[in-house]
């Protein structure tokens, strides 16, 4: 008998270019996106041993992390001098070693894990890789998708390869249907909120389920957007028809009898009936209710209709003192400064739509300065044809270019100290929206509904 | 990269848990386009107050752990981003060493690109080694041939990934390694091409 594979393992053994007596295996990569902020120090390294770019079409580049979201930013508006030449650096790399690169003025431009599959660069079964964290993201369409440092930022620029050990086996398995008003987001940080933000260190999560079959491709691309906050450094969610279909006639996607052939190979891409897993977590989707986080880790989530938690260690304590909350006090009265919708955990345009709906003819509240940054030049383009532009700034929303923006705050997009932010990115991290601000994590329609009533909402008293 | 071998320094004491890329180094440090220079900005929103000057509570600015080059620290050190930033700015400042229960798998990782050395032990070893650092007076001596860390009459051994270990004693470069493969890469290749021409 066969032994049973689970996808990961499939992946991984499609990919295994060498083994080594120590145990550590070499890695075909496929495909390899690239940004300014992870980049600069492994050019020069290239450059200082007499190295070349081994596979430039493999490669691509796009600006996103430090940009200015503001609409005049290609004539300098609210840029910043270091930011700028990081910018100019990746620009002078990518035409030095031959790598195609997406700048500011072309409307495929946008966060990079919004882009590889926008363009189908991003295809199920390949090997993605990139110098930020959230490369996870790509698991969604079946891809074997992990970020990496610097170091093997140059690695794999030298040799399409990366040597590494092989991750073990986890799967979360939801059962049962996500109820009404309750979306991709709640359902990651609900599992988050389950098994903690190091309960999947050292494995790949496969998710499974009803409640992932039911979900679009662009909210699996949230949920594995997260693996990485649950301590996963990849998660997978098996390939599908509606897998295929959102890759057919994307740019980078196999045409003709190629795309045919490739579909023939997609469909082997599940895990075999029985085989085994190192972790299993069972969770059910029917109980779960709009989340939101009110600490500084990701694990520190709660449903909406909660209160924040007493205190019962240090860590809660410090959270809670760095937060300004009190404990005891109903989730629901957090006064916000702050909504940012945007980053590649939820600016894509199925967010747009989620977030348009819930402010469609409202204002938002006399307290709450509120952004929305789309996830690229394509996603924008899509949101301003179906009028969504319109709605956000009728709200009041200032409507943005593409970028990683608030998420991480590497341009003039941040919190103030002591400012609180209502967001749909993926780190509450103290200090991360700007020195000082607080972050809770929420789906873009819970944002929406935070901004009209100016703190923290359970969205489904405004659907 | 630098070889690791032996290791005689003082340990500081970090007894937090879930340290992530964020708080080791901010994202306003992440616009250099060089690997050096960073320490000076390490733990930076815990070392220094908002005008810049340093926070006397905080154990890098007291005088016994000002140059030290190990840490000793909680589970889940080094979670979040991917920034090689992190490991960049820990060297930069001296640590060469940092020793947890658990750490992120992008950031353990990235300590081995650089030459630094993350030793994972048991919740009971940190507990021990924790008291050990908070005495001023102590030095650790790390030994990776031996894997074991000392400090006065005792010790603990650690677990270490065997060609991780190859390559931190030695001080190899990993592309270099990699090359070596070329053939087999090749052959990868030539077969990817046949099998799925659509890459």
């Amino acid at each position: 008998m066969t032994k049973l594979k689970t996808l990961y393992d499939k992946i991984w053994e499609d990919h295994l270019v060498a083994q080594s007596d120590a145990g550590d295996d070499l890695i075909y990569i496929d495909r390899h996106l690239i940004h300014e902020v992870t980049t600069p120090q492994a050019f020069e390294g290239l450059r200082m041993s007499g190295r070349k770019v081994r596979n430039p079409k493999a490669t691509l580049g796009v600006i996103d992390h430090n940009v200015s979201t503001h609409k005049n930013r290609h004539q300098g508006v609210e840029v910043e001098e270091d930011s700028r030449l990081q910018v100019e650096t990746l620009r002078q790399n990518c035409d030095e070693f031959g790598v195609e690169l997406y700048d500011i003025l072309d409307v495929r431009q946008g966060i990079v894990h919004v882009i590889g599959p926008e363009q189908g660069f991003t295809l199920p079964g390949t090997t993605v890789v990139c110098g930020d964290s959230h490369t996870s993201t790509h698991g969604a369409f079946g891809a074997l998708a992990f970020g990496i440092g610097t170091s093997e930022v140059e690695h794999v620029l030298a040799t399409q390869t990366l040597r590494m050990k092989k991750l073990k086996n986890m799967r979360v398995l939801v059962e049962g249907s996500l109820p009404l008003g309750v979306t991709a987001k709640d359902l990651i940080l609900a599992i988050i909120g389950e098994i903690g933000t190091a309960g999947g260190t050292g494995h790949v999560i496969e998710f499974s389920g009803q409640a992932f079959h039911d979900l679009s491709v662009e909210g699996r691309m949230t949920v594995c957007n997260m693996a990485i906050e649950g301590g996963a450094r990849a998660g997978l969610i098996a390939p599908d028809e509606k897998t295929f279909e959102y890759f057919k006639g994307r740019p980078f996607a196999p045409k003709g009898d190629d795309w045919d052939k490739a579909v023939e190979y997609w469909e082997t891409l599940k895990t075999d009936e029985g085989a085994s897993f190192d972790k299993e977590v069972v969770i059910s989707a029917n109980n779960i209710v709009p989340q939101v986080t009110w600490g500084t880790s990701p694990e520190d989530v709660l449903p909406i209709t909660e209160q924040v938690p007493e205190v019962s260690n240090d860590a809660v304590k410090r959270a809670i003192e760095y937060m300004g909350l009190i404990p005891g006090q109903p989730l629901q009265d957090v006064k916000i400064d702050k909504v940012f919708i945007g980053s590649c955990t939820n600016s894509r345009i199925e967010d747009m739509r989620a977030a348009a709906e819930i402010v469609k003819g409202k204002k938002v509240a006399d307290n709450v300065y509120a952004m929305v940054v789309p996830g690229s030049g394509l996603v924008k383009e899509q949101a301003e044809e179906e009028g969504l532009d319109k709605i956000f700034m009728h709200a009041g929303f200032d409507w943005r270019e593409p970028g990683c923006s608030m998420c991480l705050a590497m341009n003039v997009d941040k919190l103030q100290p002591g400012e609180r932010c209502a967001s749909t990115s993926n780190r509450n991290f103290e200090g991360r929206q700007g020195r000082g601000g607080r972050t809770h994590l929420m789906s873009p329609a819970m944002a929406a509904a935070a901004a009209l009533k100016g703190s923290l909402a359970d969205v489904r008293e405004y659907q | 990269m630098q070889k690791f071998t032996v290791l005689k320094a003082k340990a500081a004491p970090m007894p937090r848990a879930n340290i992530d890329t964020d708080l080791i180094i901010p994202k306003q440090f992440l616009k250099t386009i060089q690997r050096s220079g960073l320490g000076k900005n390490l733990f930076n929103d815990l070392r220094y107050d908002e005008q810049g000057n340093e926070r006397d509570d905080f154990v890098l600015n007291q005088e016994a752990y000002r140059h030290a080059n190990i840490l000793v620290t909680g589970e889940n050190f080094g979670c979040g981003s991917s920034r090689e930033h992190a490991p960049w700015s820990l060297l930069d400042f001296g640590i060469q060493c940092v020793i947890a229960e658990s750490f992120a798998d992008i950031f353990y990782n990235n300590c081995f690109k650089n030459g630094i050395l993350p030793i994972k032990v048991s919740s009971e070893d940190v507990e021990q080694l924790m008291q050990a650092a908070e005495n001023k007076e102590n030095e650790f001596n790390i030994d990776l041939e031996q894997q074991s860390i000392t400090v006065g009459n005792h010790q603990i051994d650690f677990e270490i990934d065997a060609f991780r270990k190859h390559c931190l004693l030695n001080g190899l470069d990993d592309i270099g390694l990699t090359l070596q493969n070329e053939s087999a890469i090749q052959d990868f290749e030539q077969k990817r091409t046949k099998q799925k021409a659509w890459l």
